[in-house]
């Protein structure tokens, strides 16, 4: 089901604060959410979608108003303890810990490893299995569903049911709303659809706009 | 979620969570600390948008690699020698005097790390994520950049693994110039189409 971090086209949302010249991170807790997020090993299976919606099960007005780092520390904290790796307690036994320390610095040669790693390419394509369906063209019209399955979905809820124009066909992909509830890859055609802005927003959208969302085939059907 | 201190300790709510769970983790083998500081150090020294720049730098004045970045943008990208992680499917979408591009992603933060780092704070915020899709030129009026009504504006929600770096129109007065100083003229927000590069009178 769509939750709160379906946030396109929300109306009642002030200015976009910008700081200049901003730091990767306000806080050295930060980088270490983020590190631990990128290195943590476990639970088994893991993904990179299941790990977008333990971001998207935090509680709204905790998801709302929590910081970016902030959403990836619960998220973290939530996947580890579903898979059954850690638990409350033992964080809460470890309040007051100093920890490691965070000025240490690296490494050079463990900097060259990690930037290795994370350099390697690891695609998202996969080989088109066996009875997929025919692809929709490019310049095929198709509507969006109006389904809102439980768990993790991809398909952004302005522009469900919203009828748009494939643009690009990117290929067969992994696809994220069942890989990220642990159902399979599932790979299917991926597209790009383009939607005018009228069609998303009503009369009140602004001219000459246009907005792209990336959809898997089962998102899409044929529209008139 | 409050931060605020801890009675006489020096540590707010959030820090002192996070200590404790890398503590944790740590203890059970679940981080390996030396990975730890070096992932952080990638990101803040290794990967950031002067890889997007140069990419861009060479589209302006190599028509073969643009041709190339057309083709396929995540093969040219390889080529400067950068790839992974967030940077596995790239599309380049150029901007030209009718159309300005602006990417986004209103699920989370999706945004591609091999070209330009990691993602500014308002990238990620809740009002870049609901505003971008449903009033792009009132947010890039109010990030400066004014586009006439007869510009269209191209919105991507990063919504799968495809990433969009954006190509922005190289700016006047900068022939002949080689692609180390066009590069300098590229900001990280130019490549979001959150802004324009810097003009030529900018540059040292």
């Amino acid at each position: 089901m769509t939750r709160i971090h379906d946030l396109g086209g929300m109306s009642g949302f002030g200015p976009v604060e910008r700081e200049a010249e901003e730091p990767n991170f306000h806080a050295p807790w930060e980088a270490r959410v983020l590190a631990m997020n990128l290195v943590a090993k476990g639970p088994e299976g893991w993904n990179i979608d299941k790990g977008r919606h333990t971001r998207e099960r935090l509680e709204p007005v905790l998801y709302l108003g929590s910081s970016y780092y902030q959403r990836w520390l619960e998220g973290l904290v939530l996947r580890l303890k579903d898979g059954g790796l850690i638990d409350d307690g033992q964080i809460e036994a470890r309040m007051g810990a100093e920890g490691p320390d965070w000025e240490r610095g690296a490494e050079p040669e463990m900097v060259e490893a990690m930037h290795a790693r994370f350099s390697e390419h690891h695609p998202y394509t996969r080989p088109a299995p066996n009875g997929l369906p025919a692809p929709f063209e490019i310049g095929a019209r198709v509507r969006v569903m109006t389904d809102d399955p439980s768990g993790h979905c991809r398909a952004p809820r302005y522009v469900r049911g919203r009828v748009g124009t494939v643009e690009i066909r990117h290929g067969v992909h992994v696809f994220a709303d069942t890989n990220g509830m642990g159902r399979g890859e599932n790979p299917t055609h991926l597209y790009c659809v383009r939607f005018d802005a009228r069609e998303l927003f009503g009369e009140e959208a602004e001219p000459g706009a246009s907005v792209t969302c990336d959809l898997w085939h089962p998102h899409l059907e044929a529209a008139e | 979620m409050h931060d605020h201190p801890h009675g006489g300790s020096h540590l707010t709510d959030t820090e002192a969570r996070v200590r404790a769970l890398e503590t944790l983790l740590t203890e059970k083998g679940l981080i390996d600390p030396a990975e730890m500081d070096a992932v952080i150090e990638n990101y803040e020294t290794r990967v950031g948008p002067r890889n997007g720049a140069a990419v861009v730098a060479k589209a302006w004045t190599d028509p073969a690699y643009m041709a190339r970045l057309r083709e396929d943008a995540t093969a040219a990208i390889h080529e400067l020698g950068y790839s992974g992680r967030q940077g596995e499917h790239i599309v380049a979408v150029e901007n030209g005097p009718k159309v300005h591009n602006l990417v986004v992603c209103t699920l989370c933060s999706c945004y591609p790390w091999p070209v330009l780092g990691l993602p500014p704070a308002w990238y990620k915020s809740n009002e870049y994520r609901a505003r971008a899709v449903r009033e792009p030129r009132k947010v890039l009026a109010e990030f400066g950049v004014e586009l006439a009504d007869d510009v269209e504006v191209k919105v991507w929600d990063s919504t799968a693994e495809i990433r969009y770096l954006v190509i922005p129109q190289r700016p006047e007065g900068t022939e002949g110039w080689d692609e180390a100083r066009l590069a300098e003229l590229v900001t990280r927000d130019s490549m979001i189409g959150a802004g324009l590069p810097r003009p030529a009178e900018a540059a040292a």
